[in-house]
């Protein structure tokens, strides 16, 4: 029968630590940048130009429709022949940040398309310009509505990280991977690391359903 | 209604049986069964290789189907990366592995070897404007290897501190880092360099300097001593009718030579 040696995997915990820790860093990057790409992108879709809503739309419908692997190796190991070389790091946060931003950039939309229109009306009416209207009046009750959606999809985005480890970048599943290939102890590394990704996914939802009404968009009634 | 505890008592046991019937058992159920399961791989040219018509080719297959030949059985490949070619042997998903596995204490710790059936080493190349003559000149440079093969074990033994070394999913990914440009050395086995050079002369990558040399061995799950003696048999009739040498030279281009028991 299989006998379960945890202590094995549990010696390594610095490299364990350092992946979670890696893991963590890479999601709160990737979570700020691509949510300012999705708001903005939002924004194109829903307010903007029609020339750019069609190029964001392109954007939004190419990375949600393809694997998330396949846009990371793209980056890594397809644009060095076009002269970009990027190290494992740039190359996973880019990757997350363009996913995250196009999947973000749909909710945003929804967000900013659910506001009532009685409610702007009143804000032009108080003579407010596009840019106050849309930053003061739209983007914040919008971002209080899909809130819920939104920390889901970072959480997804960080889950998804765990391929990163394909690329060299020494993130939770490159170190679990590594450990199992050093001692052959897979089930243990693995069920070690799926603890360590569930305590992070608790944290991060937590953190951001606290965060977000107090910093994010601020004590909006969402009903 | 009473019956019922001893129904699930005796649907548990026979749940168990086969379990309980595992050890020492592999040669028999392959026998009974007329088919064992070799693992293989698919991303090691000459050793494994898919060809131009989808199939599985090269001295491992080869070797796969020669056992199977001689054990007057039906050869079932399973295809292979280096990380999960010995997680495949313990859960038992592969009788046997025969997939450019060397030979190391960790891993004869969790299954067990039969003797060697073909030569192989492994080494550190670059392309030829990078001066390295020892694992001290790796200092400082990025070094890509395939996380868990023997070229990582004995790369990470021996590389300064200050060399960046990057480790990989599978062989594929590690050349493709290396022929992008990503890492500025690799450290691999030489069937795989080889034909990494062969493909791409423009990288003008050379050897540098050798790592280990490791002869392949085929890994059979911990225990199974019946069916590692008996492959050793097979390997020590192939051995002296000389068909070792005939793969050897079929696919690397020189006889097995001298291979360790």
């Amino acid at each position: 029968m299989v006998a379960l040696d945890f202590g094995a995997v549990l010696a390594q915990w610095p490299a364990l630590l350092r992946g979670a820790a890696f893991t963590l860093g890479l999601t709160a990057v990737s979570a700020v940048l691509g949510g300012i790409v999705g708001v903005a992108c939002g924004w194109a879709r829903a307010w903007g130009p029609a020339w750019l809503a069609r190029a964001v739309g392109v954007y939004v419908e190419l990375i949600r429709n393809t694997p998330f692997i396949v846009q990371l190796f793209f980056i890594f190991f397809g644009l060095p022949s076009l002269g970009v070389k990027l190290t494992p790091e740039l190359a996973s946060v880019i990757a997350m940040v363009v996913n995250l931003g196009a999947y973000a950039a749909e909710i945003v939309r929804a967000g900013i398309e659910n506001t009532p229109r009685g409610q702007l009306e009143a804000a032009r009416s108080l003579a407010l310009n596009e840019w106050q209207v849309f930053t003061r009046v739209v983007l914040p009750p919008a971002l209080g509505r899909v809130w819920p959606a939104m920390v889901s999809q970072i959480v997804i985005v960080m889950l998804g990280s765990a391929v990163c480890g394909q690329i060299a970048a020494q993130e939770l599943s490159y170190a679990a991977n590594l450990i199992a290939s050093r001692n052959f102890r897979s089930f243990e590394a693995y069920l070690i690391a799926t603890a360590l990704y569930l305590g992070l996914a608790i944290f991060i939802r937590q953190l951001l359903n606290w965060a977000g009404p107090r910093f994010i968009f601020g004590r909006v009634a969402t009903r | 209604m009473h019956r019922r505890p001893l129904l699930w008592a005796a649907a548990l046991a026979l749940s168990f049986a086969p379990l309980l019937a595992q050890a020492q058992a592999a040669l028999d159920e392959i026998m009974a069964k007329k088919v064992i399961n070799i693992a293989i791989p698919t991303d090691f040219p000459p050793y494994g290789y898919v060809g131009t018509d989808l199939k599985p080719q090269g001295l491992d297959i080869d070797m796969a189907n020669y056992i199977g030949a001689k054990l007057g059985v039906k050869v079932e490949l399973v295809p292979v990366t280096s990380a999960n070619r010995i997680p495949y042997l313990q859960t038992k998903k592969a009788d046997l592995v025969i997939s450019t596995l060397g030979k190391n204490p960790d891993r004869e710790k969790v299954i067990d070897f039969t003797a060697a059936y073909s030569p192989f080493f492994q080494a550190v190349f670059a392309s030829k404007g990078l001066p390295i003559k020892s694992a001290a000149d790796l200092a400082g440079k990025t070094v890509g290897v395939t996380r868990g093969a023997i070229e990582d074990m004995e790369l990470t033994k021996i590389a300064p501190p200050s060399a960046d070394i990057k480790r990989f999913e599978d062989n594929n990914a590690t050349v493709s880092a290396f022929v992008s440009g990503q890492v500025q050395v690799i450290a691999t086995g030489a069937s795989v360099a080889g034909n990494m050079m062969a493909r791409n002369p423009q990288l003008g990558a050379e050897y540098k300097f050798v790592l280990k040399d490791s002869p392949n061995f085929i890994g059979v799950a911990r225990g199974e001593d019946k069916l590692r003696l008996k492959v050793n048999e097979i390997i020590a009739q192939a051995k002296a009718s000389g068909d070792l040498d005939k793969m050897a030279t079929k696919w690397l281009g020189r006889p097995a030579g001298d291979l360790p028991n």
